[in-house]
């Protein structure tokens, strides 16, 4: 079950704590990955640690130019693009009375229309191969809300209709598109919680603990493979119970 | 028809499923070939690669017959 043997998959943000796992998950699976980031150093850690079928792939999702090349990049390295993971995102948390411009901007940009490009772009060859699998990292936050994140949530939810539209206009091509929404997982994110913020999210969560992203990566491999064929336009909701729709 | 207008209808013919002797100069791909507007985007894809030329967003949505196709094919293409 679930095996990606022979399909090749492009993963945003694989330096961070869930993309990385999902890269790794990917792989132990039998997919040929290309890792993309905007640190170079970590993801030529994270190639030099699984060794074979990796591919380094560094990109700044903030600048449109760049995006646009990725996938044309990825489709050079591996020869073809079956997997493309949306993972990458950014928070720039405030008020909504104080939020800026600029952090908006930034949030809608890499967290929504870098994915939005990349998953255009990808989409064609997967149309001619009458295969494809897009997967986007969402977030909880993006159908619950959260106070401080009025950009995280928007692009998160936006994340969700994209899917859900393309999803439709494609599955007669035999590409599925789904969403997969942590939610509190143990990363970089939530290691700076102090324990007084912690026990107040944890109070939240009837599962009683954070997620892993070794959790969230399970999810994506089960959406990327083979047996997911009947899956579209769905958010699977990986969060402990913390929120059930 | 044309070498150029051969080689269109061949991929309009197996991309569409239709009879060949449907596949005329006026026939338009969605109101007499049966196509969807994804199937016109796979089409504009097909010929894309058969004739080794890059046909823009504006260009591909004049394209609504198998003639238009052929015209503009004529005009671009590069193999």
């Amino acid at each position: 079950m679930f095996d990606l043997t022979g399909k090749t998959a492009l993963v945003t943000g694989a330096t961070g704590g869930i993309g990385g796992a999902i890269a790794r998950a990917l792989h132990r699976q039998g997919a040929t990955v290309a890792v993309s980031g905007t640190k170079a150093d970590r993801l030529e850690a994270l190639k030099a640690e699984l060794g074979e079928r990796v591919h380094v792939l560094p990109c700044n999702l903030a600048d449109r130019a760049e995006v646009e090349k990725l996938v044309p990049a990825a489709e050079a390295a591996m020869g073809q693009l079956d997997i493309l993971v949306n993972n990458a995102g950014l928070t720039r948390d405030n008020l909504f009375m104080r939020m800026k411009d600029a952090e908006w901007d930034d949030v809608i940009a890499v967290d929504l229309t870098a994915a939005f490009v990349l998953a255009r772009s990808a989409v064609k060859g997967m149309m001619r191969r009458r295969f494809g699998r897009i997967v986007s990292i969402t977030s909880v936050v993006g159908v619950s809300g959260n106070p401080g994140q009025g950009n995280y949530a928007a692009a998160k939810a936006g994340m969700i209709g994209m899917s859900k539209a393309l999803a439709q206009e494609v599955a007669s091509r035999g590409i599925t598109v789904n969403c997969v929404a942590p939610g509190f997982i143990q990363t970089a994110m939530t290691d700076v919680l102090n324990e007084k913020q912690r026990e107040t999210v944890l109070s939240r969560v009837p599962a009683g603990r954070l997620g892993t992203s070794e959790e969230i990566a399970a999810a994506v491999v089960y959406l990327a493979s083979d047996q997911a064929a009947y899956t579209t336009g769905q958010t699977l909701h990986v969060n402990g119970g913390m929120v059930m729709i | 028809m044309s070498d150029i207008g051969e080689r269109v209808k061949k991929i309009v013919v197996e991309h569409l499923g239709v009879e060949p002797d449907k596949v005329t100069e006026s026939a338009s791909f969605i109101d007499d070939l049966g196509a969807d507007s994804l199937d016109t985007v796979e089409l504009v894809m097909a010929f894309e690669e058969e004739f080794g030329c890059e046909i823009p967003d504006d260009a591909a949505e004049t394209i609504l017959t198998v003639g238009d196709a052929v015209k503009f094919l004529e005009k671009n293409a590069k193999s």
